[in-house]
């Protein structure tokens, strides 16, 4: 999968949950849950939704590693294969 | 035979708009059914019924005027009493000319709100028009206005709610850093060995010792109504829901004190979900003996709470960072959690409120016993 | 540029809206009980029948039914008869012929036989000829479709009304008060005929809308004055014509006033004033700000006695009483 495609995704997740995010804006180093105020419980809920997508489990102790659109990518980048 | 009322969704709230009737009159209900839905300044609500029987006839229909809080909207017989066929709610009519009417309909007056100076206190085109000049001019909402502009609302609502608290409450404050240490790694290892979809949110640990630790200090889980303190009997926590776009909701997580941590997980989920989505219930909003804050997503330490009013207390939940922690003359690193206890000093004092905090504390040093 | 004007009665306004008519279209005559040598029993015609003649000027027998039916007759032959009963009271015996011939050729022809007749009758109380003189029954002829009802009050519509009352295809009943037949005032000298389709706002105000006709439109402008030394501006509408209703006007004003009392010298039940008060009511509910009321004759056969037939009637006082409470509350 390109990393374009899970960037996609993972737009689509986070639309569902800022509805008004401009991902244009967004700088792929910023800290999207600050950028997008988006709570631990909806992070949660994106993950799981990018576990049902992707088939990737991310481990808590992963959590604290996604903090930008780069590590996001990078990180499902590099388990999607 | 019971009336069944125009609720009040919170001490904020002064009247409401009935939306829709989930039955008729004739129709069974029991306890919890839902029959209507009612729009506040804050929302949509899902309106239970709290006794069990047949709907009478539906005194009130759905808008566009505003009901106000307590107003006999039907009546529920119990058994095999019949519904009273001939009820009218004549009483409860407002006496007012139809031209004075539509224009506090046109400029969303309500007309509850108006005085009568004509003949028998009928309210006449002068009493609206009086009202008129002394309230600034009020834009005219666009399109039709079936549904009140949310936003404004809350505020205006959250604005009544916290000013009556600060004007009545005499707040006092109380907080203490937990050493989570022993809750998070418990969690973590509990965490680990299970999915994504039922792993457990740190906050449900501290939820959790609120109720426990209101089973302990009960004086906390109450209102203060009419100048006395009343115990509630079931531990129902209010949990701060912030909205998107702004705005805040504290509906209720019921009986927290008997859910298992994977229920209050779901519980909790199910009320972020549906609270976002403005499918609360109306008992949802009312029945909280205490609230808790959470804020420690936004990297806040310490929150110094607003109780809601008629509650007694309000518990505030900052980051859990880790802090230089001194035990045993030793200095090391650990996951701190400051957590604060804003309380009413009618209703409690000091004293109480340490304990509580106390018993939160010790509470979460045994997490396996949550 | 002042307008010419002469000083005219009530009385003298009709004789010359008779007199122009008789003048422009020698179809047009006058037949009635005493309309000829005896001058009209209210005098209205004096003078006529040796300006006109005897053809033109016709004294009948007593016998309403029958010199109605004549003036039917007449009408459907091509004249323009002007039939006079006496009083209203008296247009009983000619109300089959009114209503059952005059009000339905036009319908049972199918559209072929205009009945171009026009019928004058004194109407109303305050001149203490008692129970069988006195009555106000045009609410009741108001009732009936296939003719006109016109209540001229005003001495330019006593002047001007008569003639496009004979130039309408169909029947018109003009209901002259008995008791404004003295009354005097300035006439423009030119003055002429005159619309008949349309009510009159004849005093503004924003406070409310006193709706009348007839005699008791006088009573409420008097009523007007007076309240307006208070500060309670009344607006008066002369209804003019009773049949059809130009509903417009008075809707209108109470949309503006808020507020309507209707002054009516009927009797109440099943009045003109109750049909009025029914079209506010359906047609101009949400500006109403207090309920339409109504002052109407005392519901009994009006009596003979002076003070008691002042009792039975409107009365300004009455008028300005209902106005304040309305007002005030």
């Amino acid at each position: 999968m390109k990393a374009m495609d899970i960037r996609k995704i993972i737009e689509t997740g986070l639309a569902s949950i800022a509805p008004e995010a401009d991902f244009d804006e967004l700088s792929p180093t910023e800290n999207i849950r600050e950028e997008l105020d988006i709570d631990s419980f909806d992070f949660l809920n994106f993950l799981i939704g990018l576990n049902e997508k992707l088939g990737i489990d991310i481990p808590e102790a992963d959590y604290e590693k996604l903090v930008s659109m780069n590590d996001l990518v990078n990180y499902l980048d590099e388990r999607t294969g | 035979m019971a009336d069944f009322i125009m609720p009040s969704l919170g001490a904020d709230m002064k009247e409401g708009l009935l939306v829709a009737w989930r039955v008729k009159p004739g129709d069974q209900v029991k306890h919890g059914d839902i029959i209507a839905e009612i729009e506040t300044q804050k929302g949509l609500f899902e309106i239970e019924v709290f006794s069990t029987g047949v709907v009478g006839p539906l005194l009130v229909n759905p808008g566009p005027d505003k009901v106000p809080v307590g107003t006999v909207m039907t009546t529920i017989s119990a058994g095999d009493e019949l519904p009273s066929p001939a009820r009218t709610s004549s009483e409860k009519r407002i006496n007012i000319s139809p031209a004075a009417r539509r224009l506090a309909d046109e400029n969303h007056i309500s007309i509850y709100d108006l005085k009568g100076s004509g003949p028998d206190g009928v309210i006449g085109l002068a009493d609206v028009e009086r009202v008129l000049t002394l309230a600034p001019p009020v834009a005219a909402p666009e399109v039709v206005k079936q549904t009140t502009d949310f936003k404004t609302g809350m505020r205006d609502a959250i604005a009544a709610a916290m000013s009556l608290s600060n004007r009545e409450i005499p707040h006092y404050y109380l907080a203490s850093d937990i050493d989570m240490s022993c809750a998070l790694d418990w969690l973590e290892e509990r965490n680990r060995q299970r999915s994504i979809r039922e792993r457990l949110l740190p906050v449900v640990l501290p939820l959790k010792a609120v109720a426990l630790a209101l089973k302990k200090v009960p004086q906390l889980n109450a209102h203060w109504v009419d100048g006395k303190i009343q115990l509630k009997k079931d531990v129902h926590i209010g949990f701060a829901i912030s909205l998107r776009g702004g705005g805040l909701l504290t509906p209720a997580l019921h009986n927290v004190d008997q859910l298992s941590l994977d229920q209050l997980m779901a519980a909790l989920s199910d009320l972020i979900t549906r609270t976002r989505a403005g499918k609360l219930r109306g008992s949802e909003m009312t029945d909280a003996g205490i609230t808790v804050t959470s804020l420690g997503d936004l990297g806040v330490r310490t929150v110094f709470g607003v109780i809601y009013p008629p509650q007694v207390g309000l518990v505030g939940l900052g980051r859990i960072a880790e802090q230089p922690w001194v035990e045993q003359g030793a200095v090391s690193a650990r996951p701190v959690l400051t957590a604060t206890l804003a309380a009413d000093h009618r209703a409690s004092d000091g004293h109480l409120g340490a304990q509580f905090l106390d018993a939160f504390t010790r509470i979460l040093q045994e997490p396996a016993k949550l | 540029m002042a307008e010419q004007t002469r000083t005219i009665t009530y009385r003298d306004a009709v004789k010359e809206g008779l007199r122009e008519a008789l003048q422009k279209d020698e179809r047009v005559f006058l037949m009635g009980e005493d309309v000829g040598r005896y001058g009209g029993c209210f005098a209205v015609s004096g003078g006529l029948l040796d300006e006109f003649g005897p053809d033109r000027i016709r004294d009948t027998p007593l016998s309403e039914s029958t010199f109605t039916g004549a003036g039917i007759g007449a009408a459907l032959g091509g004249m323009r008869p002007i039939v006079e009963i006496m009083t209203v009271n008296f247009s009983l015996l000619a109300l089959d012929q009114i209503m059952n011939n005059a009000a339905t050729y036009l319908h049972m022809s199918g559209g072929l036989f205009n009945v171009p007749l026009v019928i004058r009758m004194a109407t109303g109380g305050g001149k203490q000829l008692a129970a069988q003189h006195s009555h106000s029954l045009e609410g009741w002829y108001a009732h009936i479709p296939g003719i006109k009802v016109l209540s001229p009050a005003t001495l330019e519509d006593a002047r001007g009304m008569l003639w496009t009352a004979l130039a309408d295809p169909d029947p018109v009943l003009i209901f002259e008060p008995a008791v404004l037949y003295p009354m005097a005032g300035e006439l423009a000298a030119d003055a002429g005929a005159v619309e008949i389709d349309q009510a009159k706002i004849l005093r503004e105000g924003r406070d409310l809308t006193l709706i009348s006709y007839g005699s008791c439109l006088h009573k409420c402008l008097e009523a007007a004055m007076s309240l307006a030394e208070e500060g309670i501006a009344t607006e008066v509408i002369d209804l003019r014509t009773l049949r059809p209703l130009d509903e417009t006007c008075f809707l209108n004003s109470v949309a503006k006033t808020h507020r309507a009392l209707i002054v009516d010298e009927g009797w109440r039940s099943g009045s003109l004033a109750a049909e009025i008060s029914a079209r506010i009511m359906e047609q101009a509910f949400y500006q109403l700000d207090a309920p339409v009321e109504r002052i109407c004759s005392a519901e009994v056969p009006m009596p003979y006695a002076r003070h008691m037939e002042e009792a039975a009637l409107p009365q300004v006082m009455t008028i300005v009483e209902t106005v304040r409470r309305m007002v005030h509350g």
